[in-house]
């Protein structure tokens, strides 16, 4: 995919934001924004793989998947590379495992202007250190994702949501066998089960759950980090909030308050930490040019735009 | 190793943890490949705090260290070059907590990647990734490959299974990258450290992520007269949307050396067998293994057995298990490749390499990863016979190439190292291998963990460092 129209619009220098469909907080305010391209460019079902713009609407993607009896592993909605780059799973980040898995390859546009690959076209590849995961939430202080390889599942054959009243959903987890997603917002749990209806059936009628229309809203705004022993004995008192359960990641409606995800830097390390992350940022981008203010010690985000 | 250097290691791990004797720095001048190199000093700590004095010591002397765990990486990972400070983990490997709700253990490094999945069997979970060298094998180690294994087709390499790794870095200082829950905010630095080869600094814990133990398995191997008929009929398996636990294949010589070793009744007359292994609920594991066994069948299997029982599962693994074993019966020495191309190169690609071979009078047996056309061509030889070792070298850079070529990579899981360093350019143009530098740079300005790995340096091209015995070019 020729990337050399945008990566000349990235420039070398001055300010830049990159701007997808605006459903993840959208570009940096009063920069210069500029758009990857978009568009499918291979679906490898017998791979697994699909290579595609990072402007291509996830739902898009999805969709000309779905034709090959494939899916790929993105929360819906907003562009390829915007939810790369915001980097939160979904619901399904307990069956599925996090969105930093499906990158394979990527060509971004480096704040100097040129276009760089890292990763491999294959399902396995340890060639050369791993940049993929490091993007994946960077939110394009980086570099701007240009077209990228990600890795496809098949569409399981029976799907079904289920709901129980529960105040404690440790028993589901230490039972149900690699259920997709357990939501849980202190009253019931909400149970994604996937794979051969018979067993989807069993599995059910063994936890006496019922089925579900819908399963509950996983609230878009702020999310932190906390053991299930812990939500269980004393729910955070700001509903709503839904853990998503067996994963540690809670999530809650509002804005960031700008407190680190507890467990994000281990405590007493946590000045070293954000050095660390100050000198990534640095070596890739040493002006700040891109996505400026987006930044702020390895969070990717300075507590003050909406984290959606 | 200046005497002032040799002194503060003796203050950080204590006299008779720090190794200069001659005998055993030769113990340590290698990894399992046939690359070597030479270790100033070899220090086993045994703590966190230790480590961070080790390499505290050895930043205050701009003195090159290499974390070494058990030692069975094969590109030379662990090989020290330019006398650096060997600093070997075997002496951390302790269980240090488990967490059976949540599915996550923290341990040390040194922790053998058996040992674990022994330790917490009683939970009903395991750690899901399974080099066949498991036995052996340290947890850093992996951690520093992002090993594979048989069992990573379905729920991926070691990457997907780290959630927090603490380290210390090559200034001394301590940090936690990552964080016990599945996905926290900010720059995945974790996943950065993953497959860093101990480049980035060394690992003091790791927290992993522990899989259920599935409640039904079944285990399948089917023969085939044809290379190209197992490996197609790979193709179909995953195309008809199934993701077995394992999909392995192994080739004719492969399979005549191990039944001769484990006589797990192997066909010895096949051209290939796969090795199929579904996991899951019991209707799911039903009906995939009907459908896998038909489409072995449509594609010419010649007898599909499915294995009874807990023994016979088994022995149909110890046989794929046994292969490095094996192979002894055939010659003594062998020299292992790791590439991956898409599966469905796979049938042509396997042609290319027996030709290769042939050309360059080897014998290969092929034992693979064939799920995620993880290529593992085996060459064996004695390295007695003049010259042989040429032609092992010159048919492995051919394999190389004709991987990448295919739309493949240099590595699926052993790592770059020393081994494939100047193959990076095959993948990765200038402004690719500065990106990973900065990265390298960001942790380690000094270069002095594991200096010399990974990315190829044309500042040293053609220097003495650069190029170590057994190295390949
Ligand atoms: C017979 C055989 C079969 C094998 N099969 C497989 C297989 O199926 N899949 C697979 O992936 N690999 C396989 N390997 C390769 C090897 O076992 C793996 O790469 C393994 O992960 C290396 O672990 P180790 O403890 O031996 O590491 P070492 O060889 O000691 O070191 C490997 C690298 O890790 C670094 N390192 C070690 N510990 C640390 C630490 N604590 N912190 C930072 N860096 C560290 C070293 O510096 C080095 O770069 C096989 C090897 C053999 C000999």
């Amino acid at each position: 995919m020729d990337l050399s129209a945008f990566a000349a619009e990235v420039g070398d220098h001055g300010p830049v934001t990159v701007a997808g469909l605006g459903t993840r907080g959208g570009a940096v305010a009063g920069v210069r924004a500029v758009s990857p391209p978009s568009g499918i460019e291979r679906i490898q079902p017998e791979e697994m793989t699909v290579s595609c713009a990072a402007g291509t609407p996830v739902d898009d993607l999805v969709a000309a998947l779905a034709e090959h009896g494939q899916t790929v592993n993105l929360p819906a909605g907003g562009t390829v590379g915007g939810a790369l780059s915001v980097g939160r799973s979904d619901y399904r980040l307990l069956g599925y495992g996090p969105l930093r898995d499906v990158l394979l390859q990527m060509h971004y546009v480096s704040a100097s202007g040129e276009v760089v690959m890292a990763g491999g076209p294959t399902v396995k590849n340890v060639s050369g250190f791993d940049l993929c995961r490091l993007f994946v939430g960077a939110r394009g202080t980086l570099g701007f994702l240009g077209s990228v390889i990600l890795r496809t599942r098949p569409i399981p054959t029976h799907s079904a949501w289920f709901r129980i009243a529960t105040a404690d959903p440790r028993s589901l987890l230490a039972g149900l066998f690699r259920p997709i997603s357990v939501l849980w917002d202190g009253e019931h749990a909400d149970v994604l089960l996937e794979g051969h209806p018979a067993d989807v059936a069993a599995q059910a009628a063994e936890f006496a759950l019922a089925p579900c229309e819908q399963p509950m809203r996983l609230p878009t705004g702020r999310r932190w980090t906390a053991s299930l022993a812990e939500l269980v004995a004393s729910p955070p008192d700001t509903r709503p909030f839904v853990a998503l359960v067996g994963t540690g990641v809670v999530a809650g409606d509002g804005i960031g308050d700008g407190a680190a995800a507890p467990g994000m830097t281990g405590g007493p390390d946590a000045a070293r930490h954000q050095a660390l992350a100050a000198a990534v940022k640095h070596r890739f981008d040493p002006e700040h040019r891109l996505n400026p203010h987006r930044y702020s010690h390895g969070n990717g985000d300075s507590g003050s735009g909406a984290r959606t | 190793m200046t005497p002032e250097l040799v002194e503060r290691l003796v203050a950080a791990v204590g006299r008779d943890q720090v190794r200069l004797g001659p005998a055993e720095l030769d113990l340590y001048r290698r990894d399992a490949s046939n690359i070597v190199g030479a270790a100033g000093a070899v220090v086993f700590p045994g703590s966190t705090v230790e480590v961070q004095a080790c390499v505290r010591a050895c930043a205050d002397h701009a003195h090159p260290f290499v974390a070494r765990g058990s030692g069975t990486g094969l590109s030379g990972g662990a090989t020290p070059l330019d006398g650096a400070v060997v600093i070997a983990m075997t002496k951390m490997n302790r269980l240090l907590s488990v967490d059976p709700v949540e599915r996550r253990a923290w341990v040390q490094p040194g922790m053998l990647n058996l040992d674990l999945s022994r330790a917490v069997a009683h939970l009903g979970v395991h750690f899901a990734p399974d080099p066949s060298s498991q036995q052996s094998c340290s947890i850093g180690g992996n951690v520093a490959n992002n090993a594979g294994g048989p069992h990573c087709l379905a729920d991926g390499v070691t990457s997907a299974h780290v959630l927090a790794v603490e380290v210390v870095l090559p200034d001394g200082s301590l940090v936690q990258l990552g964080g016990e829950a599945d996905e926290v905010d900010g720059y995945d630095l974790r996943g950065a450290f993953v497959g860093s080869e101990g480049m980035l600094g060394v690992a003091t814990r790791v927290c992993v992520r522990l899989r259920q133990n599935p409640p039904a398995v079944r285990t399948l191997l089917m023969d085939f007269t044809s290379v190209h008929a197992g490996a197609e009929t790979v193709s179909a398996i995953i195309a008809a949307g199934m993701v077995p636990a394992a999909l392995e294949m192994m080739d004719r010589l492969c399979i005549e050396a191990v039944e001769a070793y484990v006589h797990a009744g192997l066909p010895t007359d096949a051209a290939a067998v796969l090795l199929v292994e579904l996991t899951g609920l019991p209707a799911a594991v039903e009906a995939d293994t009907a459908a896998v066994a038909d489409i072995g069948r449509a594609h010419g299997a010649r007898q599909v057995r499915v294995a009874a029982d807990d023994a016979e599962r088994a022995l149909l693994w110890k046989g794929r298990k046994s292969a490095f074993g094996a192979i002894a019966r055939i010659k003594p020495n062998y020299y292992l490749h790791d590439t991956v191309v898409p599966r469905s190169q796979l049938p042509s690609v396997l042609d290319t390499i027996y030709r290769i071979v042939d050309q360059h009078q080897l014998l290969v047996l092929n034992v693979f990863h064939a799920g995620e056309g993880n290529l593992h061509p085996l060459l064996v030889f004695d390295k007695r016979e003049p010259g042989v070792m040429e032609r092992v070298h010159a048919a492995g850079e051919e394999i190389v190439r004709v991987s990448v070529a295919a739309g493949g990579v240099l590595s699926g899981e052993h790592g770059i190292g020393l081994e494939k360093r100047e193959f990076m350019p095959l993948m990765f143009g200038p402004a690719d291998l500065a990106a990973q530098r900065e990265l390298r740079r960001a942790f380690d300005p000094a270069e002095l963990a594991n200096p010399h790995k990974v990315l190829p340096s044309p500042a040293t091209c053609g220097d003495i460092h650069a190029a170590p015995e057994g190295a390949w070019i």
